[in-house]
């Protein structure tokens, strides 16, 4: 997962790229003709200095690599942030930003 | 194979989120919409998600989404708006085989304005549902999709 956080006028935008295949479940493999299980994130949160400031919920029509962009009033160069996704198989990934 | 240090940090960053992940339980599981996210038409979505299927069409509400999608596997989108004590603001794929494609919390700090990717099965209406103040505002437009995103 990668993201970038910039503060300006007390305004932190954020961008994320998390890295994930976002299957639907519809998906047949060509090879074996099975359907490829759906995995998918349905949960991505921003925390900044112990508040959520950003929730999002995905279902399946999220593209894969998942992109997001969003915004928060606060936050200062240097701040941390914890942005944590969870998918449908539950797994989980967590990385902390700073604020540049 | 050469570990470089870039690679060498990645793999921490890896380590140190599976340990994390381990700590944490998942509690944000039930929070997540899912009769909604899992509805088949935009109506069910509607109701599951909001209890209503009332909305009134809005040019606050300011869809930005490109009229035609060459590939329909990544089409951007971006939800904005003017209007005060903003909920959230959810996207609607009307043709996808589940129309509920992604929903976003705002907070008192979080500015309405946001940009995703999502992906269009065939040509199809875009609706951008913005709640605010307890009422539900809405923008459509359609885009064209010249390959399709769901496909298999």
């Amino acid at each position: 997962m990668k993201v970038k956080a910039k503060s300006k006028n007390n305004i932190t935008s954020v961008r994320v790229l998390a890295k994930h295949p976002m299957e639907t479940g519809r998906r047949i493999n060509k090879e074996s003709g099975e359907k490829i299980p759906a995995k998918y994130i349905q949960e991505l949160t921003c925390e900044h200095d112990g508040n959520v400031v950003f929730v999002a919920q995905f279902g399946t029509s999220v593209s894969k690599n998942p992109y997001l962009a969003f915004s928060f009033e606060g936050g200062k160069k240097g701040d941390a942030l914890q942005i944590r996704w969870n998918d449908n198989t539950g797994d989980v990934a967590k990385v902390e930003a700073k604020i540049k | 194979m050469a570990i470089s240090r870039r690679k060498f940090l990645n793999m921490l960053t890896i380590g140190s989120t599976a340990c994390l992940a381990l700590l944490s339980p998942i509690t944000s599981w039930a929070a997540w919409a899912s009769d909604a996210f899992n509805a088949t038409s935009p109506d069910d979505a509607y109701k599951n998600l909001f209890g209503s299927t009332d909305t009134v069409d809005s040019d606050e509400v300011k869809l930005k989404v490109p009229k035609i999608a060459e590939n329909g596997g990544a089409v951007p989108v971006s939800v904005k708006t003017d209007l005060k004590d903003v909920e959230s603001i959810t996207i609607f794929v009307k043709d996808n085989p589940q129309p509920l494609t992604a929903t976003f919390q705002i907070s008192a700090k979080t500015i309405p304005d946001i940009s995703t990717r999502i992906r269009l099965a065939q040509t199809s209406t875009v609706t951008a549902v913005i709640k605010a103040g307890g009422k539900l505002y809405s923008k459509s437009q359609e885009v064209k999709v010249t390959i399709g995103g769901c496909g298999g």
